[in-house]
């Protein structure tokens, strides 16, 4: 348990998130793909776009199903697992810390994730816009860091990379000159 | 030898011990994406700052695990446990707009929240519950695309 409750190395995480995608597809065809899922609750909601007008329980079932158990899975990783701060690099602590983050308690920091950041004008853009971005960018590109990322780099496939050279064009534009901007 | 069977309804294809199977695979992932960090902004600010290896250690060795297994599977022509062939359908380039724009605006998401879609239905599960805002708002974003995807470059 004492072990079960350190954070997991890169080379523990890393290969059993791999093995996801060998395991879907031996199951049933399955393609690891979460970010499928935002199109499948769309569909699931409000299907009066014709890009939603399809079977999601045929298609997309067995996905949401994995979400919810994504969920619940955060719950035992992050309450009954639950590990103390993040340990990120000094460097990475002491660039935060310039940009005005002292809280470094917790999985995100407090002093930007809570409800009350909603009313601040940083707050709105980092969960609202960056929300919307996540779910208009992966809904265009495609996929997500599962899809494109591992399923799609695995299967040496042309589209993933670009589309993974786009996610960290973006990350790297918001972290350097979005953020300190923002916060 | 191959042989032609009527294929199954999809709607047998959903038996309550598969979702149940679909559901545990599910809580292992989240478990596995909370208890590297995968969640965190910090780890995610980290690794757009390029000051760990811990973010790139996960991606590539899962990259490599599945690419093995991708490869073994196609060289020994692995079938499902339902003995049918294992297909991946590959995506199509185009004109490649879709993936580099997509991304891209993927990518300020992913630092601005600091977790992708996995990551945000596991840090709600954790109890960051303001992260319901995200998820609310990623749906919107979906939608928008879903409603403007005629009139956009792919």
């Amino acid at each position: 348990m004492a072990l079960l409750q350190h954070p997991w190395p890169w080379y523990v995480a890393g290969p059993l998130i791999g093995l996801f995608v060998p395991a879907l597809l031996i199951l049933d065809n399955k393609s690891l793909g979460i970010s499928s899922n935002l199109r499948h609750l769309c569909a699931a909601l409000a299907p009066r776009v014709s890009f939603f007008r399809y079977e999601w329980k045929e298609a997309g079932l067995w996905n949401l199903i994995f979400l919810a158990g994504v969920v619940l899975g955060g719950f035992i990783g992050g309450n009954l697992l639950a590990a103390p701060a993040v340990a990120i690099s000094t460097a990475t602590h002491a660039d935060l810390a310039r940009l005005g983050i002292h809280d470094f308690a917790g999985l995100a920091p407090r002093e930007l994730f809570t409800w009350s950041s909603l009313l601040s004008v940083r707050g709105l853009v980092l969960l609202v816009a960056g929300g919307f971005c996540v779910g208009f960018g992966t809904a265009y590109a495609g996929g997500c860091t599962s899809g494109h990322g591992i399923a799609g780099l695995a299967n040496l496939e042309r589209p993933s990379l670009v589309a993974v050279l786009g996610f960290f064009a973006g990350g790297l534009v918001a972290t350097f000159i979005l953020l300190p901007r923002i916060l | 030898m191959t042989t032609t069977l009527a294929a199954p309804t999809r709607a047998v294809r959903y038996g309550p011990r598969d979702l149940a199977l679909y559901f545990l695979l599910g809580v292992l992932f989240g478990v596995v994406l909370t208890k590297s960090e995968a969640v965190s902004w910090f780890r995610i600010q980290e690794m757009f700052r390029f000051q760990s290896f811990h973010m790139y250690g996960i991606l590539a060795s899962a990259v490599v695990v599945a690419g093995v297994a991708i490869a073994l599977i196609k060289r020994y022509h692995v079938t499902t446990l339902r003995g049918e062939p294992i297909a991946i359908t590959p995506k199509t380039m185009g004109r490649g707009v879709r993936y580099w724009a997509g991304g891209s605006l993927f990518g300020i998401g992913w630092a601005f929240t600091g977790a992708c879609p996995g990551p945000l239905f596991a840090l709600v599960g954790s109890g960051v519950t303001v992260i319901v805002v995200p998820v609310v708002a990623a749906l919107a974003g979906t939608y928008a695309y879903g409603w403007l995807r005629p009139r956009l470059p792919h």
